[in-house]
This record gives C-alpha cells, sequence and structure tokens, in this order.
C-alpha cells in the first residue's frame, strides 16, 4: 500500500432521493493498493455511495476523480473501462448464459481487449481459467452450469470474476461476504489477498465486521449518509459513534 | 383382476446434445439425431414450391417465407435482447420504399437493389429507433408501434415518394421459381446465421443486454451501442421483407406500411414457440395458410382465426417449437411398478 499515491479522491459527494438525503457531503481517498473497508448500518448509504462512484447514479454535488480526472457524471460504462469494477450487492449474473459464458460479456469489452485477455477464439479458455482462479473446479461440470443453477457461493464468486475479467485497479465490492457461510468466505479471503498482491486496489462494503477488519487497511463509517469515522481497523472499532450507530442510542457499552 | 399400476416414466437423452459446448459428435445415430429436424425444415422449405401446384399457393408459400423473416426478426429481438418492438412494418415500409427508389431511380437490377435497400433501410430504421432505446419494455413497445403509423401518414400528407399512388412498376422477379427460391433461401441463410450469431460473442453480448443491462454497463460495454446493432440486424431482416414485397408485387405503397406487418409476426412466434427462432418460421407455416384457407368463410373469417390463434396458445402456451424441442430430447415410456 502506498500512502502518497491518491488513486480515488471523492469530496463532497451527496445525492437525495426525494426528501432523503442518502449520501451527504462524504470526502475520502483511495489509496493505490489498500483495502479500504466501508461500514454502517442498514440504509446509512453505502450502495449509493457506490453506485455514485461507479456511475450507475449521478451525484448532485461533488466531484470524484480518478487519478486527478473529474469522473463524476460519467456513465458507468465509461468508469468501467477506466479500470473502476463494481460487485453488486444483490449479484446481478446473466442467468440465462452458462457460469462460463457470463465472463465472454466483460471479456469482450474494448478495456480487457485492450489488456489482453483473450483474443478471438481464447476466450473461452481464459472465462475458464478465471473462474478456475475464483473457485469454480474445473474439471466438474459447474463451470457450464447456467448461472440460474447456481447457489449463491458461486454466483458472488461469479461477480467477482465479471471484474477480474476486466483486469481491474479498483475493484468496488459492496457485501461480497453477506450470505455466504463462515468457510466459503474464509476461501475468499486469501484470494482477495492475492489479488490485492498483484496490484488491485479495493473498497469492501461490508456487514461482516470481524471478516472485513482481518483485510482492510483502513475503514470508513457511515451513518445516516454522513461519514462518521476514519481510521484503521482498531480505531474505528473503538469509535463511540460507530458503536452508537450500530448497536443504537445507550448501547455504547 | 389384478389391477396393473403403470408410472410414466421420463428420459432424457438430450442433455449431452443440449450442453452444445461440450459435446462432440460421437456416432452417426447422434449426428442424425442432431441434424434430422434441421434436414426436415430445409427440406421441407426447398420442395415447398415443388409441391404445391396452383400459382396462388406457390405465392402462399413466399408469403409464408416472408413472415417468417419478420418472425424471426422479431423473436430475435424480443428474446435475445429483450426489445419488443411492434413497429415491425416500420423496415418492411422503409425496405419496400428503398428499394423501389434503388431500382427506378438507380436503374440496379432485382439482385443488387434487394440487398442494397435491405441495408440502407437497416441504417435508416436504426437512426430512426436511436431515441428509442434507452426506452424499457411497454414504453419501447409503444413507441415502435407508431412509427410505421407517423411514416406512413407523412408520405400520404406530404404526397413524397408517390404519395397514395405509390411507385409502381418496379422490377418484378420475371417467373414463379424465382421468385420463391429467393425468399426461400434468405429465410433459411437469415434462420440459421441467426442461430449461430446468438451463440457467438456478439449474441452472447446481446443475452446479457436482455438478462441484465446493469452487469452489462458495469462490464464497461456500451448497452446503447449494442442494442443499435441488434437493431440494426433485425430492421435489416425486416428491411429484405420489405425490399422483396416491393420487388413480389412490382411495386411500394402505403401497404408496406400495414399493422399486418407488425402484428401477425408477433402471433407467429407466440404459436411458434418463442425464443427457438425456428418457432417463429413454424408458425408463420400455419397461421398464413391457415388465414388462406378461411377465406371462404368470409366474413367469420377473422373469427375462426381469432378461435385457432386462442386455441394454440391455451394448448400449447409456451409455443409450439419449446414443447416439440422438449419432446424430442425426452424419451418416454410406461414402466410397470
Ligand atoms: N434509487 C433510490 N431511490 C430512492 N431511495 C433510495 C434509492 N436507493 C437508495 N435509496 C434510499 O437511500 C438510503 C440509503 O440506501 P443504500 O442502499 O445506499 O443503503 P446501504 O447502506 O447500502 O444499506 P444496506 O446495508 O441495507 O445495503 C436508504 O434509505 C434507501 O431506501
Ligand atoms: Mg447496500
Amino acid at each position: 500500500m502506498n500512502m502518497d499515491k491518491p488513486l480515488l479522491k471523492v469530496e463532497g459527494l451527496s445525492k437525495t432521493f426525494g426528501g432523503l438525503q442518502a449520501v451527504q457531503d462524504v470526502s475520502m481517498v483511495l489509496y493505490q493498493g489498500e483495502i479500504l473497508g466501508i461500514i454502517g448500518p442498514n440504509g446509512s448509504g453505502k450502495t449509493t455511495l457506490v453506485n455514485l462512484i461507479t456511475g450507475f447514479i449521478k451525484p448532485d454535488k461533488g466531484s470524484v476523480k480518478f487519478r486527478g480526472r473529474d469522473i463524476a457524471g460519467w456513465p458507468p460504462h465509461k468508469i468501467a473501462d477506466l479500470g473502476i469494477v463494481r460487485t453488486f450487492q444483490n449479484m446481478r449474473p446473466y442467468y440465462s448464459l452458462e457460469a462460463y459464458r457470463n465472463l465472454i460479456v466483460p471479456l469482450n469489452s474494448p478495456r480487457a481487449k485492450r489488456m489482453g485477455m483473450g483474443r478471438w477464439g481464447e476466450r473461452d479458455t481464459v472465462a475458464l481459467d478465471i473462474l478456475e482462479e475464483i473457485g469454480f473446479e474445473r474439471d466438474s461440470f459447474v463451470p457450464y452450469k447456467k448461472a440460474s443453477a447456481l447457489p449463491t457461493g458461486y454466483l458472488k464468486r461469479l461477480e467477482l470474476a465479471r471484474c477480474l475479467a476486466l483486469k481491474p485497479e479498483v475493484i468496488i465490492a459492496d457485501e461480497l461476504f453477506s450470505g455466504l457461510s463462515a468457510s466459503e468466505i474464509a476461501s475468499l479471503v486469501p484470494l482477495i489477498e492475492k489479488l490485492q498482491g498483484g496490484g488491485i486496489t479495493f473498497i469492501m462494503v461490508e456487514h461482516r465486521l470481524r471478516e472485513l477488519f482481518s483485510l482492510a487497511n483502513r475503514v470508513i463509517a457511515l451513518d445516516f449518509g454522513t461519514k462518521i469515522c476514519e481510521g484503521s481497523p482498531k480505531e474505528v472499532m473503538a469509535n463511540p459513534r460507530v458503536r452508537q450507530a450500530y448497536l443504537g442510542p445507550g448501547g455504547s457499552d | 383382476m389384478a389391477e396393473v399400476q403403470r408410472r410414466k416414466e421420463r428420459l432424457d437423452r438430450g442433455i449431452k446434445v443440449r450442453a452444445e459446448s461440450i459435446y462432440a459428435v460421437s456416432s452417426w445415430e447422434e449426428a442424425a439425431y442432431l441434424l434430422a429436424p434441421r434436414i426436415i425444415l430445409v427440406l421441407g422449405l426447398l420442395l415447398a414450391p415443388l409441391l404445391v401446384q396452383s400459382p396462388y399457393w406457390k405465392r402462399v408459400v413466399t408469403v409464408v417465407c416472408v413472415y417468417g423473416l419478420l418472425g424471426l426478426s422479431f423473436d430475435f429481438l424480443a428474446h435475445f435482447v429483450g426489445l419488443v418492438s411492434l413497429g415491425g412494418a416500420l423496415a418492411t415500409g422503409v425496405g419496400g420504399y428503398a428499394s423501389a427508389l434503388a431500382n427506378k431511380a438507380l436503374g440496379l437490377p432485382v439482385f443488387l437493389s434487394i440487398p442494397l435497400a435491405s441495408l440502407a433501410g437497416g441504417v435508416v430504421c436504426t437512426v430512426l429507433l436511436l431515441p428509442c432505446l434507452p426506452l424499457r419494455g411497454v414504453y419501447f413497445a409503444i413507441v415502435t408501434l407508431m412509427y410505421p403509423l407517423v411514416l406512413s401518414r407523412l408520405v400520404e400528407a406530404f404526397n413524397i415518394l408517390g404519395g397514395t399512388d405509390g411507385i409502381p412498376g418496379v422490377q418484378g422477379f420475371g417467373g414463379p421459381w424465382a421468385e420463391s427460391y429467393i425468399i426461400i433461401s434468405a429465410l433459411l441463410l437469415c434462420l440459421f446465421g441467426l442461430r449461430r450469431l446468438v451463440n457467438e460473442d456478439l449474441g452472447l453480448i446481446l443475452r446479457g443486454v436482455k438478462d441484465n443491462d446493469q452487469a452489462v454497463k458495469a462490464s464497461g460495454i456500451s448497452v446503447t451501442r449494442y442494442k443499435a446493432i441488434a437493431v440494426f440486424i433485425a430492421s435489416t431482416l425486416g428491411c429484405l421483407a420489405g425490399a422483396y414485397l416491393a420487388h413480389l408485387y412490382m411495386w411500394a405503397g402505403l401497404s408496406l406500411f400495414a399493422l399486418d406487418f407488425s402484428i401477425l409476426p408477433i402471433a407467429a412466434t407466440v404459436i411458434g414457440g418463442g425464443g427457438t427462432l425456428v418457432g417463429a418460421v413454424v408458425g408463420s407455416m400455419i397461421l398464413i395458410p391457415l388465414s388462406e384457407l378461411l377465406r371462404e368463410f368470409g366474413t367469420l373469417r377473422i373469427a375462426f382465426y381469432a378461435l385457432v390463434l386462442m386455441g394454440f396458445i391455451v394448448v400449447r402456451s409456451e409455443g409450439l417449437m419449446v414443447w416439440a424441442q422438449r419432446k424430442y430430447h425426452q424419451f418416454e415410456r410406461w414402466v410397470q411398478i
């Protein structure tokens, strides 16, 4: 992790839905190579923040700078093209396609082609390689099953696989661990560490605090759309406002 | 007497075959099992003009193929891209007028004017539909329904392209054989071409757009761009059908924008089975001759027609070919228990 190299700089980001302030004046920095955790109770604006950064929702105010270039308000496919890719909290596979063919789609994106991820005729193999790396048993039928026939654990992996097919710079994972068993998470953790070692920067939105805190270098906590604290996992865990947000008033003991 | 209890047992012999990507033809039986349906369809279509005697029924065969093309175009957009278009007549109209102009104004012969009009018409339709591409579901459907209506009114009101008289004197095909086999081969090419396409990379992206356009955007792919490509492909098929009609009737007129070209292909696709492509063709083979046979009933024709349509939809709501394909891959037998 390189603390003098800010990769992504978010400043004063705000979004209201009707009268609801979903994200309010949030600023944060993402450094090259780190894993940044984002936590917060249900409805605190985590997914909205992810949507704002990745272009799926246009911000009302504020800027998102990637390597100094303001990308706020860009269409999502342009932002993904820069290498800022995301997973969806409620998985979004192509249900009618087989698992490996789910990856043929991102492998055909302009970015994947630019990054040399599988030329014509090699894409099936590259897709199977990615799936194997992510934990689909290569010699089994699993990669050839329709996504609609896959259990949650595999669909979550497929979300991550779609990101990897783009050779990303930043992966923004929205609750990758939720809905997974402890052993499934345990098998994903080394993978994420390996990817981080390979130079990918992560933002991980999580409810599973224990697992997140073992991975994350820094953590940001949101409540009611605003950033309430930022720091190392230990500092954030000890912060009284965070405890209050999670446990409710009076629960800070 | 002891009652023998029997149970219907179902074996699926198609699993290997349907998992196309990991399947290799390993014996003649399996190859025949795979190819038989295709061979029957191809031979059936190629022999049809030889089997029917009267020029009238030869003409019906060509019209079946025209609607088959339009049905393919609809099924491709609706079930492989997720765009339900109610405006098939836009493409027939644009293609028909384009081919008539290419033939009469530019003096191009039939074998050049039809392909040229198909491609140029495809571009025109795509450009016209570009503003609708962000629309979803029923909104896209309704707007596309308006296009042929508006265009035909414009032709009428401004008296362009021959106004209500249309463009007469378009070159014909010069005989029933050319007439039949041009459209039959076009239909077969488009059918097998599309079936191929939906399993190629481009087709997979389009199916991705249908399943989940958010994930496609998240993959760094412009959804609008691929929708435009799909609309171009579908419009080109529709324009091909329209261009053919203009030369068949040696006339391009407002009737090329008729509602029939928008609605009948959809009915054919529903009866034949959406999402199979071949279903659109089979549906046309049923609907079009049926509507000819019912001519004898005079004014009651449309009522009988509707009854048959409803019958199909109630009995085989999934569509004929969806059902037939499943049955073909299944092997049923009665066993005693
Ligand atoms: N598209 C939208 N339209 C209207 N309101 C929205 C929209 N998206 C989110 N909201 C609201 O904004 C608030 C923040 O939602 P968000 O999904 O960002 O929370 P979250 O922190 O991701 O919650 P969770 O932990 O449950 O995933 C919620 O009150 C939600 O109801
Ligand atoms: Mg969320």
